[in-house]
């Protein structure tokens, strides 16, 4: 038997993902969690700021200090980090196409605290290409996207040398579906890709480029199935090991090691008895700190309440407790590898790795990751594995507890409280941040901010790394619409493939989803054409798997489905529900933001003279919301707890049938 | 109760207002041309017969936009919209995406892939299901085409072609656009093989790609290339970058050049009274079989003496089509 080592292995970085309102309300919130243990930050950033927007823009109409902290200029920045010394912390920031931007705000505050920012320590997210498959906080088309990556792991590397400055996320793959083979091949492709590109971009000698290499880091996800999930890491381990020195031919074994921060799984966690996801958090995990070769470096975990709303302090602090208890009070940290020489992980750890292999193939004879994401196929081969996990909750081969099986509950005292479990946003802060920007314009010096920006045009224009004059333009008080404006106008705006048109999935396809289709074919020969949907997607949210799964469900189905994607206006969704002639609305909001979108629509529609039109949501709409949507005349709400896409059609073609004068069948599939 | 469906349109003032050029008019319209309901069906012939007589000779231009699927269509056409806008020229789109054959659903992807500001009140886009005609245009197609022509300077109708609905489509619009995928044989075959007549202009699309494309180009110019007369339309062949915009200025001011041609030969009018014929024949065709049809050829040829002269300027496709469809029947009855 091995020894014990003598010393235990150090604790990972304890964060949470966290960042509201405002940046001093997220400020008194990150120095609360700092008092109570957490030894990292990690920012969560309000949609504007992600998709570069400044709070005062049409598109973040409710959408500011939402899902993150609105940042739109130094001032921002300062207070966020009031009081925090940046020399002593270690930020990650959850930022992908502004990745440049908040990183040249965040070396300009340190400068400003009188920090030198070759000390500064953290990650920027900075991983574009998962924006296209999930998430959708992209702005720019792949190749100038990809060069704003490299742009940041350049600049980085030379001067600011602890910086992690891209985390390649195979995070969001698994949350738009990904099974454990796929995100393995997706991360390790884009990993490739980007350095690649850096090798390619002929910025670096060779020494330098070894050094990125090392820099390299990754942010991954854990279900709730921890032993495959541990086999996973001990895969990526495996497989990035042998990349670096075959690829890249570097030798160093400190520099192949596969470094990762860790998110553990919301997919999975429920809405219905919500208590439940206390331990699929804990669970998830152990995947992640259970393999002491195959250990995160960083974790963060959600909130249990996180399929209800957003967070309360305490709820967070309940998630930072689990990782406390398990590194402190646990003896985890005191064994080497629990794992080394057990036949049956070796085995499947093999089995993962063979096919994510394989799929790595299949993505590099297409000419590697940007060309399969361009072309739609890493999105279908998504969508695919989705909507076959959706069809298994379905038919009841997936177990969710509480939700397909066990449902029976007694009322639970964590949701009754006065604010029924979750944090809800003060409605007057998009209007006092409007406020401060405005007062921010105001007072800086117009001459320099132009000069600032155009140098910026200049670098973006030039090929010239766009750190230097980003860094200029957060010192002449830019803000992060101005940047992104310069940006948008010299590499153009994209909308990615959506990955729905995959093929039908008829086979084996229970009798229920024959019968809705033989309603949907009756109502339409009785209202005289086929019946069509509109899905839209308003607002800046970029989860769109949902609406993805409703479309393709509702092709299978029969329906004629108009899908747009993401980041639509209201206005725009109301014009092609008049061009398209479609007989009903639904609409997936997941930003928190349904309110304020849904009555503008409302709006649009009465002014377009469609106000019969029927309208239904899907997301994250907590109760006392779907009451007061449902009184504006919202015909039907869902939410993550309804997982039966089936019984959603059947729905939907009953409220058709009600808006048309017809007799809903009103009976269960 | 009211309801949506049972307030079906009064086809008089509906002709008006798509005359008028009002959108929600055109919306409206193109539901009760989708809608298959007999009550519907009268309707809509009635208001087709109308808006003819209100139809103005105007510079409309129905484009027919084709080619393999990742050409590129829906990008080029994207392409096209700001030029024609910029020239305060109004713009239709007819966007027709396959069905699925097993469920009857389908997804209409290509406004996604359209990116004209929403917020123009110029640009109208229609999409539409292929809806299992054989890979064919459904039937709804021309009846939406001649209203979108009463509203637009331009119609696009833009599909993926795959065998009948390239025939389909250069059977229905003044100039048919052939859009060719860079280092694919497929676009060259397809052309040699005299499938569908040589279109009015080739593109490749893509020129981006460098090589492949400049190859695709000289293939296609080799395949299509010679010499022409002097009343011949000569086929241009194009290269352009739908991404990058390149070629895109000549494109458009090719496809004006076609339909100046088209007009000082006075060809424009006589061309659709020939589509429409064909449309409904093949309508008739698909009901009472090739051997109904050339009954009634025979029947008309003693009143008419060409199948293009059938169809009567001004008159309604729909009317038209139940106009003959009684004839065949009583002298089926007859016999």
């Amino acid at each position: 038997m091995a020894p014990k080592p003598t010393t235990n292995d150090r604790p990972w970085l304890m964060r949470t993902y966290s960042g509201h309102t405002s940046a001093s309300a997220s400020n008194e919130l990150y120095r609360m969690n700092l008092g109570k243990g957490q030894t990292g930050l990690s920012v969560a950033f309000d949609l504007p700021t992600q998709t570069g927007y400044d709070s005062d823009h049409p598109l973040a109409r409710g959408e500011v200090g939402k899902v993150g902290v609105p940042i739109n200029h130094l001032g921002d920045m300062e207070a966020l980090f009031h009081e925090i010394p940046l020399e002593r912390m270690n930020t990650s920031m959850t930022i992908n196409a502004t990745a440049p931007w908040l990183l040249a705000l965040y070396v300009t505050t340190a400068e400003r605290q009188g920090v030198n920012p070759a000390q500064l320590q953290g990650t920027t997210q900075n991983d574009i290409l998962k924006e296209y498959l999930s998430r959708g906080t992209y702005i720019f088309p792949p190749e100038p996207s990809v060069r704003l990556v490299t742009d940041v792991i350049t600049y980085t590397v030379e001067h600011i040398p602890k910086w992690n400055p891209t985390n390649v996320c195979s995070y969001h793959l698994q949350e738009a579906g990904a099974t454990p083979v796929q995100e393995l091949a997706y991360a390790l492709s884009t990993a490739t890709t980007i350095l690649d590109a850096v090798r390619d971009s002929g910025q670096m000698d060779a020494d330098s480029f070894t050094a990125v290499v090392g820099r390299i880091s990754f942010f991954v996800n854990a279900g709730i199935r921890f032993i495959e999930e541990t086999c996973k890491m001990r895969a990526f381990s495996a497989m990035w090991e042998q990349i670096v020195s075959q690829r890249y031919g570097v030798d160093d074994p400190k520099l192949q090691r596969f470094r990762y921060g860790v998110q553990v799984n919301s997919l999975g966690l429920t809405e219905s008895q919500p208590e439940n996801n206390v331990q699929r958090i804990v669970l998830e995990m152990l995947a992640v700190t259970l393999s002491k070769r195959a250990r995160a470096r960083a974790i963060q975990l959600p909130a249990w309440n996180e399929a209800l709303g957003l967070p309360r302090p305490w709820d967070q602090q309940w998630a930072l407790r689990m990782q406390q208890v398990l590194a402190f009070e646990t003896d985890l940290l005191e064994y080497d590898d629990i794992f080394d020489g057990s036949p049956v992980i070796e085995a499947h750890v093999t089995e993962l790795i063979e096919g994510a292999q394989t799929e790595m193939e299949r993505v590099a004879t297409q000419g590697g990751m940007v060309q399969a994401i361009e072309s739609g196929y890493v999105k279908r081969e998504l969508v695919t594995s989705h909507t076959e996990r959706l069809r298994a909750i379905e038919r009841g081969d997936l177990k969710i507890i509480g939700v397909n099986c066990f449902q029976e509950t007694t009322e639970s005292p964590l949701t009754s409280g006065s604010d029924s479990g979750i944090m809800k946003v003060d409605a007057k802060a998009e209007q006092e941040q409007i406020q401060s920007l405005q007062a921010f314009r105001a007072s800086r010096s117009q001459a320099e901010v132009d000069t600032a920006l155009s140098a910026l045009r200049d670098a973006a224009n030039n090929g010239d790394n766009i750190m230097h004059s980003s860094i200029q333009c957060a010192r002449a008080g830019v803000t992060t619409g101005e940047w992104s404006e310069v940006l948008r106008k010299v590499f153009g705006e994209y909308r990615a493939p959506t990955g729905i048109d995959i093929s039908a999935h008829d086979k084996g396809q229970s009798t229920a989803a024959e019968k809705i289709r033989d309603r949907v074919q009756k109502t339409g020969e009785e209202l005289g054409r086929p019946l069509r949907l509109l899905i839209g997607k308003p607002g800046l949210d970029g989860h769109s798997n949902g609406a993805e799964q409703i479309a393709v469900k509702g092709r299978d189905v029969g329906f004629e489905i108009v899908y747009e994607g993401i980041r639509l206006t209201p206005k725009q969704i109301v014009r092609a529900a008049q061009e398209e002639g479609v007989h009903l609305i639904g609409l997936s909001i997941l930003s928190g933001s349904h309110t304020g979108l849904v009555t503008e629509i409302a709006l649009e529609l009465k002014q377009a003279g469609l106000a019969r039109l029927p309208l239904i949501i899907g997301g994250i709409i907590p109760e006392d919301d779907a009451e007061q949507l449902q009184a504006q005349g919202i015909s039907a709400i869902y939410t993550p707890k309804n997982v039966d896409l089936n019984a959603i059609m059947a729905d939907i073609v009953d409220i058709i049938r009600r808006h048309n004068g017809l007799e809903p069948f009103d009976q269960a599939i | 109760m009211t309801t949506v469906s049972d307030t079906l349109p009064d086809p008089a003032e509906l002709a008006s207002s798509v005359a008028e050029g009002k959108r929600p008019a055109l919306a409206t319209a193109l539901n009760l041309l989708d809608d298959r309901r007999p009550e519907a069906r009268k309707i809509a012939a009635r208001y087709l017969a109308l808006l003819a007589g209100k139809r103005q000779a105007t510079r409309s231009h129905l484009i027919g936009i084709t080619g393999p699927p990742g050409a590129g269509k829906s990008s080029l056409t994207s392409a096209l919209i700001p030029i024609w806008r910029n020239r305060g020229l109004r713009v239709g789109i007819l966007a027709v995406d396959p069905s699925s054959p097993i469920s009857g659903g389908a997804l209409l992807g290509d406004r996604l892939r359209m990116k004209t500001s929403f917020d123009d009140e110029g640009v109208f886009i229609r999409s539409l299901a292929g809806r299992g005609e054989q890979g064919g245009l459904s039937a709804e197609v021309w009846p939406m085409c001649l209203s979108m022509l009463a509203t637009f300077d331009i119609t696009v109708i833009e599909t993926v072609g795959v065998g009948q609905s390239e025939i389909d489509i250069a059977k229905m619009s003044d100039t048919t656009c052939f859009v060719a995928q860079p280092g694919s044989g497929d676009s060259i075959q397809f052309l040699k093989a005299g499938i569908m007549e040589i279109p009015h202009i080739l593109v490749v699309n893509k020129e981006d790609m460098g090589a492949a494309a400049r190859k695709t180009l000289m293939d296609i110019r080799a395949a299509t290339g010679r010499e022409y007369s002097g009343e011949e339309w000569s086929v241009p062949v194009l290269s352009v970058s739908s991404t990058q915009g390149s070629g895109i200025e000549e494109l458009a001011a090719q496809l004006d050049l076609h339909h100046d041609w088209l007009a000082t030969r006075n060809l424009i009018e006589p061309r659709r009274r020939q589509f429409q014929a064909e449309w409904i024949l093949k309508r008739l065709r698909q009901e009472f079989g090739s051997f109904g049809v050339a009954q009634l050829q025979t029947q008309l040829q003693t009143a008419h003496s060409g199948l293009d002269r059938l169809i009567g300027e001004g008159d309604s496709p729909f009317e038209q089509y139940e106009s003959l469809r009684a004839r065949l029947l009583t002298a089926w009855n007859r016999d």
